[in-house]
């Protein structure tokens, strides 16, 4: 007993020793906690900003099925024109859901289906000389979707008469039609999960574990960024992991200037998912923002909004075409990488390690 | 002084509570072996990655392919036969190896429980945990005893005890009682356990988690040495450790804990566990209570007590090497494995590796999932032996692709205990400059911050 009193007495002197160092910053000051409620943050992700999104953008790709349609049905220049535009605010559009790869997105693989570039430009040659494929095949991830349209209104030809000459061949207005129709039914199996059970699913789960829908969305919404936003659209084009520049793996290579649209549009929706403000703009509700001040954590939320601008400022010295920038003047697209670096090391580990949730890691034990 | 420390050595106690202790451990292991499989970690963790941390010195042990299983199913063998007390002393000292072996096949499952069972089963090959209630003791009634020196029984103790009273020290600093971090980070977010999710998001029971559980640690060792406080001692010692179950994704640990410490308990409690057990398997137990006591021949006696007191000054001495490095200790981690520094720290890391090519001077990044599993890149990222050794494998790596002139450097941050991440390794430096030892690494870059303590 001797012994233990000892250690008390240690205990009490290194307290009180230390007592002076602590400034504050342990206390939140609130004087009362109460706890954040992760069910509102899902209901609002859920109902204010992803089933809202989804929404707008299956009325989005039903236009571009329609206008596919008439072109293919009359393929003049005139009606190129309105559905190349009806392409472009499509392929905007998606950025604002391409970032929720769950549930029935994950389940039927909808963003690689939906995004996945650089095209396999000669295969999709192929298949449409041949006029037999089958873009339900996994294999067939690179032939289609908006890279694929992409290549179809702007690649095939020097010229809009060429192009539109094209399509008097029937296998190449097949192929237009399938893509764009596959465009929007598989928009449409997503849109209807969260119109149907999958929202109530994804609201009820608040479990804390891995399987739980913040620690999903969290992991999912991080890799988005790392992976598509950061490698995707600045990292694979500019080279940093080969050292070699690669125009090609520009995201919407052939139409040219919609590369960085897509790009602006992608950071502002993932910046608003962090805020959480509602699809329509009209209102912010519970998000990772508040999550972040509700553990004490407003100087890191903080830090992420600042990086973002700083991000998007960066953003303005990029030409409209990024595939221009990258054959031009490389080293902007570098100082993006450099810029969408630190917001990753703010989401992915600041943020990460502040919300106590893990990134997918192997489920082992810890000691 | 000296002749009581040869009184105590000469001093004999029932072997009960050592048979016990032993059946204990076998079931404990194979169950941790079958476990382990049925997760499918061997192949998760030891066949998927492509590449292995190793601890220096041992970069020969890797793992043997499919021949990995079955290093397992000698593993889990050898634990039951440790169990039923068959062929010990082989048994025993297979499971040591192999269990050790596939500890030390990539450091990055590094725990300190995984630790604390191989040493904890190197000590028992010293020990005579099978001359009652065993096979080994049934079938051989000239190696049948009931009792056995009372050092045998205390050396588990004393093991079990520094287990828990280094823990405690660990947890005298400023961040986990002043700042009861990591607790607040972690706490909080097990917002959806019954009855005390609430509670975890209030900030004072942080506090009260992290104080009552450095006392705890410190305290246990001798409360359950005390007599009178034993059985209140060993409440706790089941309260602590369902708490850290619910809480944490802890494993077997805590059973194994518990059932450790029944050593503890007096003979007759051992007694009693065994007359059940025999009630139960029909085993006629009257037949090793034969009163007749283990006594060593002189220069065995000499050889076995001499390993086992140099094991324990090893021990003892072992986790206070940190005070050999510059620096804190959490921010280095340099002396931080082996110490039985238990959930300490909230420490996370982010390391972007850049190849240059010293001739061109072409530069990429790394794409560390080209390489590493996720959780390989998640302890890599804020272990600077670990970003150390897999610089120095991408450079073999990059040069096998024709890069001649290879540099490595690493742009990381790492974010330890609620404080904002900041850059962890010196940027400019070349990796391949330096090899693994064990002196104090220069290349990490100072933690500007203070945290006091032990």
């Amino acid at each position: 007993m001797i012994r233990i009193s000892k250690i008390l007495l240690i205990a009490t002197l290194i307290f009180t020793a230390c007592s002076t160092e602590d400034d504050g910053s342990a206390v939140d000051g609130k004087g009362e906690t109460t706890s954040f409620d992760r069910g509102a943050m899902l209901e609002n992700w859920a109902d204010n900003i992803i089933v809202p999104a989804f929404s707008n953008f299956k009325s989005s790709t039903q236009q571009l099925e329609d206008l596919t349609l008439a072109f293919t049905a009359d393929p003049t220049e005139e009606n190129l024109l309105a559905l190349r535009s009806q392409f472009e605010s499509s392929y905007i559009d998606f950025q604002t859901v391409a970032m929720f790869d769950l549930g029935k997105a994950e389940e039927i693989n909808y963003r690689r289906f939906m995004n996945t570039y650089p095209l396999a430009a000669s295969e999709v040659d192929d298949k449409i000389a041949s006029g037999s494929y089958n873009l339900q095949l996994p294999s067939s991830f690179k032939e289609q979707g908006f890279p694929a349209l992409d290549y179809l209104l702007y690649g095939i030809g020097e010229t809009n008469a060429e192009i539109v000459g094209k399509y008097s061949s029937e296998n190449y207005r097949n192929y237009l039609l399938d893509v764009s129709k596959r465009i929007n039914a598989l928009t449409a199996e997503v849109n209807a999960s969260w119109q149907g059970d999958y929202r109530e699913t994804f609201v009820a789960n608040t479990s804390s574990s891995s399987t739980g829908s913040v620690d999903k969305l969290t992991n999912k919404y991080i890799m988005y960024f790392e992976a598509f936003l950061r490698s995707g659209k600045i990292g694979f084009p500019s080279g940093v992991f080969t050292g070699t520049p690669s125009p090609i793996n520009v995201e919407a290579y052939y139409s040219n200037d919609l590369s960085k649209e897509l790009y602006m549009k992608a950071l502002e929706s993932y910046l608003d998912f962090f805020i959480g403000r509602s699809f329509n703009g009209g209102q912010t509700g519970k998000s990772f923002k508040q999550y972040l001040e509700f553990l004490d954590r407003e100087d890191l939320a903080t830090d992420i909004i600042n990086q973002f601008d700083v991000i998007m400022t960066q953003a303005t010295n990029l030409n409209t075409s990024l595939k221009n920038q990258v054959e031009t003047n490389n080293t902007v697209m570098l100082a993006a990488y450099d810029e969408l670096q630190k917001a990753v090391v703010l989401l992915k580990l600041d943020m990460v390690q502040a919300l106590s949730i893990s990134i997918n890691y192997v489920d082992s034990d810890g000691d | 002084m000296r002749s009581s420390i040869r009184k105590y050595f000469d001093s004999y106690t029932e072997a009960a509570p050592l048979a016990v202790f032993r059946i204990g451990f076998g079931i404990m292991m194979l169950a941790s072996v079958i476990r382990f499989w049925l997760n499918g970690w061997i192949k998760k963790l030891y066949l998927t990655p492509k590449f292995h941390f190793s601890y220096y010195g041992f970069e020969w042990v890797k793992p043997l392919g499919d021949f990995t299983y079955l290093l397992f199913v000698i593993c889990g063998v050898s634990a039951f036969f440790v169990a039923i007390g068959y062929k010990y002393r082989i048994a025993i000292i297979t499971f040591f190896l192999s269990f050790t072996y596939i500890e030390l096949m990539d450091k990055t499952t590094y725990l300190n429980h995984y630790y604390f069972i191989s040493i904890l089963s190197f000590l028992m090959i010293f020990l005579p945990a099978s001359i009652y209630y065993s096979v080994d003791a049934w079938k051989n009634t000239e190696q049948s005893f009931q009792r056995i020196p009372r050092w045998c029984i205390d050396s588990i103790k004393l093991m079990l005890g520094i287990v828990y009273f280094y823990a405690g020290l660990a947890k005298i600093n400023s961040d986990w009682l002043l700042r009861a971090m990591p607790l607040k980070i972690w706490l909080p977010s097990k917002y959806d356990i019954p009855l005390l999710g609430d509670l975890m998001q209030q900030e004072w029971m942080a506090f009260a988690f992290s104080w009552s559980g450095m006392l705890y640690d410190l305290l246990i060792p001798f409360l359950l040495l005390w007599r009178r406080t034993r059985l209140f001692a060993f409440a706790m010692v089941i309260i602590f450790h369902v708490m850290t179950r619910v809480l944490f994704p802890i494993g077997m640990f805590p059973y194994i804990m518990i059932v450790s410490a029944l050593i503890f308990f007096s003979p007759e409690v051992h007694h009693k566990i065994l007359k059940k057990i025999s009630s139960w398997l029909r085993i006629r137990k009257e037949k090793f209570d034969n009163n007749l006591s283990l006594i060593y021949k002189p220069i065995k006696r000499k050889s076995l007590t001499s390993i086992v007191v140099g094991f324990f000054i090893i021990q003892i001495l072992f986790p206070w090497r940190y005070l050999l490095y510059p620096g804190e200790l959490f921010w280095t981690e340099e002396g931080f494995r082996f110490s039985w520094r238990v959930m300490l720290m909230e420490k996370a890391g982010y390391a972007e590796f850049k190849v240059v090519d010293a001739d061109t001077g072409k530069r990429f990044y790394v794409n560390n999932s080209d390489f590493l599993t996720p959780f390989q890149e998640k302890q890599m990222s804020f272990q600077p032996d670990f970003i150390l050794e897999y610089a120095h494998f991408l450079a073999d790596h990059f040069r096998k692709d024709g890069h001649e002139n290879v540099e490595v450097y690493v742009e990381s941050y790492v974010g330890l205990n609620g404080r904002k991440s900041v850059p962890y390794i010196s940027p400019d430096v070349n990796l391949l400059n330096f090899a693994d030892t064990f002196k104090h690494k220069t290349f990490i870059l100072p933690f500007n911050d203070e945290i006091k303590g032990l």
